[in-house]
């Protein structure tokens, strides 16, 4: 099991200029550690994150768009495998953080905490996968994973996080989205 | 009088009409769960037309977050669907559409539907709150049940995306 954090601390090393779509807890955490204009977090209903990830991956093809996903988010959004899978974005890297449970409403668990993020997306038809329980190994490979052609999926399986404040208001701000396009009209 | 005087001209609702009105709204993107209501004179020539891109989507709700997406690179995209799809992702357009004020277009048939009669006075339950639903949320809605309706269409993708709001084009009729 890893730390979310250290995890996101590994990925930032070489984010780049990527635009980041994070989920809740993934959000609150991406944004608290990490807070730039090139950040998604207004996915509005659970599980859209990586729906909203793929128009932002077609619309910008030269430029790599990461999903931060969550366990419970994508079990609201199994589909959205199969969609990116066929719409295989070159350009879409979409993490799942695992770690079993609903965070952010909670803590209850997932209704199969054993399901195989990795193996849906492999049967969906990304064309990378990996599955990382150990922060060294992450660290080491993060690197070649953001730069393969997508589209790459990847489990975390991480440790239930540091406690965190919700504010949905602040994150969902509509500043954030202007920001965002702003950014990306200027070619940041 | 004889009978060929008194009979009314044949209703018709065209899917090339259709299809040329969204290309000239500047659509690129297609986002689609078939629907039978549309599926052959919309979705086929669609899914064959060289200047439109299609994602075919698992369930009606991925639309929604494609099409904001989409947004940040002002692109233009157009979601295909049934109305039970419609209903099925009222979260996400409530959302992202509504609360977030995005130019989610959406062309919605309804299946069901009887032509001749207004979708609020439809025999079919979930057709007949379609509209109403778009009026408790705010959603302009069109209906394009004839040739005619079709000029319908340029303006109203226009205009969601010139003042960032949603729209429903409610297809009341298989298009030929």
């Amino acid at each position: 099991m890893m730390k979310r954090h250290e995890c996101f601390a590994a990925l930032n090393r070489h984010i780049g200029d990527a635009v980041v779509v994070a989920a809740y807890s993934s959000a609150l955490e991406w944004n608290d550690l990490f807070p730039r204009a090139l950040n998604f977090f207004a996915n509005g209903a659970m599980g859209l994150g990586s729906s909203h990830a793929l128009g932002l991956a077609l619309g910008h093809p030269d430029r790599r768009v990461v999903v931060l996903d969550g366990d419970g988010s994508l079990l609201m959004n199994l589909g959205s495998l199969v969609t990116i899978a066929a719409a295989a974005p070159k350009n879409l890297v979409h993490f799942v953080c695992d770690n079993e449970c609903y965070e952010a409403n909670g803590g209850h668990p997932i209704p199969n905490p054993k399901v195989d993020f990795s193996g849906l997306a492999r049967s969906a038809g990304y064309r990378h996968v990996h599955d990382f329980s150990d922060i060294r190994s992450f660290e080491q490979q993060v690197g070649h994973v953001l730069s393969q052609e997508g589209p790459v999926f990847g489990t975390l399986h991480i440790e239930k996080a540091r406690p965190l404040v919700y504010k949905y208001n602040d994150l969902y701000k509509t500043s954030r989205r202007v920001a965002l396009k702003a950014a990306l009209q200027k070619g940041a | 009088m004889d009978a060929a005087t008194t009979t009314r001209p044949e209703v018709t609702l065209t899917g090339a009409k259709i299809l040329a009105a969204i290309k000239d709204a500047g659509v690129k993107f297609i986002l689609a769960v078939p629907d039978i209501v549309t599926s052959k004179g919309l979705l086929f020539p669609i899914a064959a037309d060289k200047d439109l891109k299609l994602v075919r989507v698992c369930k009606e709700d991925e639309c929604v977050g494609i099409a904001a997406g989409l947004t940040y690179s002002d692109t233009r995209a157009l979601i295909l669907i049934q109305y039970t799809g419609f209903l099925d992702s009222l979260n996400a357009i409530r959302a992202v559409a509504v609360e977030y004020k995005q130019p989610i277009c959406m062309m919605v048939g309804l299946l069901g539907h009887e032509p001749e009669r207004q979708p609020k006075e439809s025999g079919r339950y979930g057709v007949r709150i379609i509209e109403p639903i778009c009026d408790a949320m705010g959603i302009e809605h069109h209906l394009v049940s004839e040739d005619a309706d079709v000029a319908k269409i340029k303006p109203a993708i226009d205009k969601a995306y010139t003042q960032s709001s949603p729209v429903a084009m409610l297809i009341g009729r298989r298009p030929s």
